[in-house]
């Protein structure tokens, strides 16, 4: 795999929050998903996030990442609030990598790769770099229905990589990786910290997740305990 | 930085064109149901050619706006949720979205409307007088179902309704398209002046546009 240079971010130091949720609840029709979440996450730092299936891991990842508004408490990503609407221009800091893959699967990887770049507002020249750090570049014009999951999910870690992320939000990263690609996560949430971004990894992984965090917290029922 | 309107409408229009290219549903299914469903009326009247004459248009223009809605609310609509929000995560206006949507299904129906009008005069035998202006009709229909298949595909997916409601969205929005794009060829087999109608049109284009832009953003960030 090579190794792309990237940026370091310039407005953030390590130790400012670059998230922070207080008293956080969400609703989904009658069931609660989420309840009283209180939640720090300072620059530089990668958080742990474990809980059982329904404990409302994705539920937390989706508030982090703006697209789902609370219904109660109040919280900041990237200096937004939750609840305003400077929420919609720090979305392009913010990236999720949810365990269904989110490819169009009728185009190819480099095209999948070449619409993020063109809508974001990134030179579409990175797509063959940061497609070959992950070790994609064979595999560039291949459809992505056609490659496996974990092709799949690798193209997103090169989207994320290419778009140079403050804020990763991963959904079990390590589902459907062979050893490479873990490692390849693994590298690229160190990345992030080091250039004063932060990341938050839910699994059920712990070992692993537990080597690379520097903090974990536990979900039970929509709590964090 | 976030690239611009329409940078990231012309992308979306751009990912909508290619994904219907490698799937091909207008071309493989839609159109031939097209011309099947125009083929099917001689059958069930009879070879009354002057019926045939006389009824044809309007014919025509009830198959584009039933299959062209369809056409539309799928384009809106084929995106998963994970896909929704790596879309609204890559800074995309949504209603950029909208404008590029709406200009793939415009796009599409266009095509449709030449092949199943093209079949339409073969099996009706429709005059072509004063065809010069369908090339404003055809394009201002098709942007008109274009923009009113998005608006209701975009409504439908933030209350999770299925495509339950897009029949009761569609059909009493449709009905000033459906009777100035008829009359408007009416006009033209008479040798009338169509500009009233053309007017009715553009106006139903103008009001879909705004009420699609403005609700855009509203409509996504309820799902």
């Amino acid at each position: 795999m090579q190794r792309i240079g990237l940026r370091t971010l310039p407005a953030v130091t390590q130790g400012t929050p670059l998230a922070q949720l207080e008293g956080v609840g969400v609703r989904v029709g009658t069931t609660t998903i989420l309840r009283d979440v209180d939640l720090r996450l300072d620059a530089g730092e990668t958080l742990g996030l474990f809980g059982a299936n329904g404990s409302g891991k994705t539920t937390l990842l989706r508030v982090l990442a703006t697209l789902l508004k609370p219904e109660r408490g109040a919280g900041e990503v990237l200096g937004a609030g939750l609840d305003s609407d400077d929420r919609y221009d720090v979305r392009r800091r913010i990236g999720l990598v949810g365990h269904v893959p989110a490819l169009y699967p009728e185009l190819t990887l480099a095209e999948n790769l070449r619409f993020s770049a063109r809508t974001a507002g990134v030179e579409a020249g990175r797509v063959g770099p940061v497609l070959d750090a992950v070790g994609l570049g064979r595999a560039a014009d291949r459809r992505s229905d056609v490659c496996s999951h974990g092709m799949q999910r690798r193209a997103e870690f090169a989207r994320e990589l290419m778009l140079e992320r403050e804020l990763l939000l991963l959904d079990e990263p390590h589902s459907a990786l062979d050893q490479d690609a873990a490692d390849l996560v693994e590298g690229l949430v160190e990345r992030i910290a080091v250039r004063g971004g932060a990341a938050v990894l839910a699994s059920h992984d712990r070992e692993r997740v537990t080597a690379l965090a520097d903090r974990c917290v536990e979900i039970k029922a929509g709590t964090l305990i | 930085m976030t690239a611009g309107f329409w940078v990231q409408a012309r992308s979306v229009a751009d990912r909508d064109l290619l994904r219907e290219r490698r799937r091909g549903e207008v071309l493989w299914i839609t159109i031939p149901f097209g011309v099947i469903a125009l083929l099917l009326v001689p059958l069930a009247v009879g070879t009354d050619i002057p019926l045939l004459r006389r009824i044809g248009p309007g014919l025509f223009w009830v198959i584009v706006m039933l299959f062209g809605v369809l056409v539309a609310v799928r384009q809106a609509n084929t995106d998963s949720p994970a896909q929704r929000d790596a879309a609204a995560l890559l800074g995309l206006d949504p209603a950029a979205s909208f404008v590029g949507q709406t200009l793939t299904s415009a796009l599409l129906l266009v095509g449709f409307e030449v092949l199943v009008g093209i079949a339409a005069v073969a099996f009706y035998d429709l005059p072509l007088q004063g065809w010069p202006w369908l090339l404003v009709v055809f394009p201002l229909v098709a942007l008109g179902l274009a923009l009113l298949g998005t608006l209701a595909g975009s409504i439908v997916s933030s209350v999770n309704a299925g495509t339950a409601l897009v029949p009761l969205l569609v059909a009493p929005l449709s009905v000033p398209l459906l009777l100035a794009a008829t009359q408007a060829l009416e006009g033209l087999r008479l040798g009338r002046s169509i500009l009233s109608w053309l007017l009715l049109m553009a106006t139903v284009v103008l009001v879909l546009a705004i009420v699609g832009v403005l609700t855009a953003r509203p409509l996504q960030e309820t799902r």
